[in-house]
């Protein structure tokens, strides 16, 4: 029941416990497309008539997340002897490593487990991957089962090249209820109600928000929201789309000044800029009272749970989106953070393959046996109404998460992820100097204009 | 580094029979030093001119784009700028308390040998687990200051632009001044008795000793010690990198941070090589000036006199 699993910046911690495994399955060797089943091709390959409907599937180690996977896997395979899908599994480096090398020298598996964005994009633009959209034009069904907000990360230049799946992590706002109690004012409804929190708290001696500002990362989260709150997703999908001078949109110099103003307001802990997210100093600032909220992952609430003594047992601590803009033009409702795992299928391979992963896709991925075992790890896994099978201490707030990530009409991607790496070390950095007050809205914007399509 | 430069002029005297049969002895060490030093240093000059992320196989040769890149690129100067005034300051702190405590320490007195070892423990310990230590100590919410509420402790030490550098300064001072010291120590027990004797007899006072016999009797230690302190502070990289990840903003990304960051944060194998040959070059230049410095006659007698 630990919701930290889920995020990726643990993902290394995860997957260092087991060398790379390779578990083939029983039916397919590891000879890539497997001609055992020749005849009894379920999936129709009609015009390979060698190859046999076996599919391979290559993606990451680590528990829980390892053991649902296989699990989905073997029960695929038990429901289609005829065309089996042949799984396996690397650590999180060794993955990113050897995805790019077999991709390269035309060895590439048939299913390719990603993270969407970024990644996926430099797949899409070598020509690696299979444009899924008519399929997902076909099956209607299939699309309306997953969040829509899902779909963001999977969309390259209009076209869907991944099937969503997998489990889902909101950036959300964390609150201490004696805080407020302290100062006797409710939780922000808007960008305006933080504002004029900022010199209440202060007042009190307590620091409005906590930050781990050295990571640079939890700054960008706060981006993230201001943008989509201000301008909407268009304004950072202009960017990740590579148009030209996408970081001067109105929108987003006015969400950075909005930030700085924050800052200069004095909204973050004194010595915010110092802190580190890794250490978990930021919310150890948040349940020892020291500051009144923190815009964080989904994923800290574990470790709160668990050093915090009884802040999160005790009922102090409480949750919400982050609040809407006045005028803004985005919805209160759009999250963002981490929107799901994704699943292409190789350019390359055989139609009776690609059949076989469809079918994957159809029946096996996110079935309800599937869900269950993501709930029963303290996951939200991205499938419509997998909240009714929520249960337990924690049900509040699985619920409140998947209530955020299903009604959110856009997820943006976290942005380091979302870019490709190049880019994503430039914005960092003009995070770090923005927030340090050392640039201004407009040399922000040069900074990441002169970047874009790097 | 710290071979007499008497050296070249020596050559023609020494060469002959017996040179020649010992030049095999420098096979082992030149091998090594060929091979982990030499053939790496030509690959990142090699790679200064290519374009590559760090992980594909495809290496593509691409000019001199990364060099173009890196000396437009504002970052460049600043970074610069920061790992001088880094290294200046750090001379500046390390050297008179060094030259002071070394002094100290060669006296005999048995307390002193006692705070020898004392002084001694800071160099015992890695760089990082310096690092992880002060920063948890100058947490402005958690650290030194919050626990023992004082106030004046309780600044966002690392957080400020002056106030990093200073902090940085200040612990690699702490760091090495122990190992500074130790090299002190030894020049100042080189000095010969003689020359203080003769100076009390003409009645010089301590501080008039240390001015006019220790200080010009450590020339070439004082040489010695900054070449080291020199060259050794354009690599600091692990104290800084826990310590401040570069930050705030960019206040303290030295050139071996940004080289790091350049390489293997943003991909970009091409301009991190530029970096790092830029580093090699800045490196030779300073070490070739303080020799310069020190070594104007090598047949200058520092025991005239004595």
């Amino acid at each position: 029941m630990d919701p930290r699993t889920t995020s990726r910046r643990n993902f290394l911690a995860l997957a260092a416990g087991l060398p790379v495994a390779a578990a083939t399955l029983a039916a397919c060797g590891s000879s890539g497309p497997s001609s055992t089943n020749p005849s009894a091709s379920a999936g129709g390959g009609g015009a390979s008539a060698a190859a046999g409907g076996g599919a391979s599937y290559w993606t990451l180690t680590g528990q829980p997340q390892e053991a649902i996977r296989k699990a989905t896997v073997d029960r695929f395979n038990a429901a289609n002897p005829g065309s089996t899908i042949a799984l396996t599994m690397f650590q999180n480096d060794a993955y990113k490593q050897k995805i790019k090398t077999a991709l390269g020298a035309g060895q590439a598996p048939t299913i390719l487990w990603g993270w969407g964005g970024g990644g996926l994009k430099s797949w899409v633009d070598a020509n690696q991957v299979e444009d899924l959209t008519p399929w997902f034009d076909s099956k209607p069904e299939i699309k309306n089962k997953i969040f829509p907000a899902a779909f963001g990360a999977a969309t390259v230049n209009g076209k869907l090249y991944a099937m969503p799946g997998e489990t889902v992590t909101p950036i959300v706002l964390f609150y201490d209820k004696r805080s407020f109690e302290k100062i006797g004012a409710q939780p922000p409804q808007s960008w305006g109600d933080i504002m004029d929190l900022v010199p209440k708290f202060n007042a009190k001696g307590i620091a409005p928000f906590s930050l781990g500002g050295q990571s640079r990362w939890t700054n960008m989260m706060w981006l993230e929201f201001l943008f989509d709150r201000i301008g909407g997703p268009e304004v950072f999908q202009a960017a990740f789309d590579g148009e030209k001078d996408a970081w001067s949109n109105p929108a987003a110099i006015q969400a950075l000044t909005e930030m700085q103003k924050l800052i200069t307001a004095g909204g973050f802990v004194k010595g915010f800029s110092s802190v580190t997210a890794d250490s978990n100093a930021d919310q150890a600032l948040l349940y020892t009272g020291k500051a009144a909220m923190m815009v964080h992952g989904a994923w800290t609430y574990g470790n709160m749970k668990a050093s915090g003594g009884d802040f999160v047992t005790g009922g102090h601590l409480g949750y919400m989106n982050f609040p809407g803009v006045d005028g803004g033009k985005g919805d209160p409702s759009n999250s963002v953070g981490n929107p799901g795992q994704y699943y292409s299928i190789s350019a390359k391979a055989t139609d009776a393959e690609k059949e076989t992963a469809k079918k994957f896709f159809e029946t096996a991925i996110l079935d309800l046996e599937e869900q269950k075992a993501w709930i029963g790890s303290g996951n939200i896994p991205i499938a419509k109404g997998s909240d009714s099978l929520i249960s337990g201490a924690d049900a509040d707030w699985l619920k409140f998460q998947y209530a955020t990530a299903s009604g959110a009409k856009s997820f943006v991607q976290s942005w380091d992820q979302a870019l490709p790496p190049t880019q994503a070390e430039v914005l960092l950095d003009s995070i770090a100097k923005l927030f340090q007050l050392s640039i201004s809205p407009q040399q922000f914007a040069a900074n990441l204009n002169a970047v874009i399509g790097k | 580094m710290t071979a007499p430069p008497a050296v070249r002029r020596d050559r023609s005297a020494v060469s002959g029979g017996r040179s020649g049969s010992l030049a095999w002895l420098v096979v082992p060490a030149l091998l090594v030093f060929v091979v982990f030093a030499v053939v790496p240093l030509f690959g990142v000059l090699y790679l200064s001119f290519t374009r590559w992320n760090g992980i594909s196989t495809d290496i593509q040769l691409d000019g001199l784009n990364a060099w173009k890149a890196v000396l437009a690129d504002p970052q460049l100067p600043h970074s610069l700028l920061v790992t001088f005034e880094i290294m200046a300051l750090s001379w500046v702190a390390q050297t008179p308390l060094s030259v002071l405590l070394g002094v100290f320490l060669a006296g005999s007195q048995r307390y002193r040998g006692v705070l020898a070892v004392v002084f001694f423990i800071p160099l015992l310990l890695s760089s990082a687990a310096i690092a992880i230590t002060w920063k948890a100590l100058l947490d402005p919410n958690f650290g030194l200051g919050a626990g023992l509420g004082v106030p004046l402790l309780q600044q966002d030490w690392l957080g400020r632009e002056g106030l990093a550098v200073a902090v940085v300064v200040f612990i690699v001072s702490w760091q090495y001044v122990p190992f500074h010291t130790l090299i002190y120590q030894g020049g100042v027990r080189q000095i010969p008795r003689s020359m203080y004797e003769a100076a009390e007899l003409d009645g010089a006072g301590r501080v008039r000793q240390f001015f006019s016999i220790t200080l010009p009797q450590l020339k070439y230690t004082i040489i010695t010690s900054s070449t080291l302190m020199v060259v050794g502070s354009l690599t600091f990289f692990d104290l800084i990198f826990v310590l401040t990840a570069g930050g705030p903003g960019d206040a303290t990304r030295v050139l071996a941070l940004d080289m790091y960051k350049r390489g293997f944060m943003a991909n970009l194998m091409g301009p991190a090589s530029v970096i790092a040959v830029i580093l090699v070059l800045v490196g030779l230049l300073l070490a070739l000036v303080l020799r310069r410095l020190g070594g104007t006659d090598p047949n200058e007698s520092m025991l005239e006199g004595a």
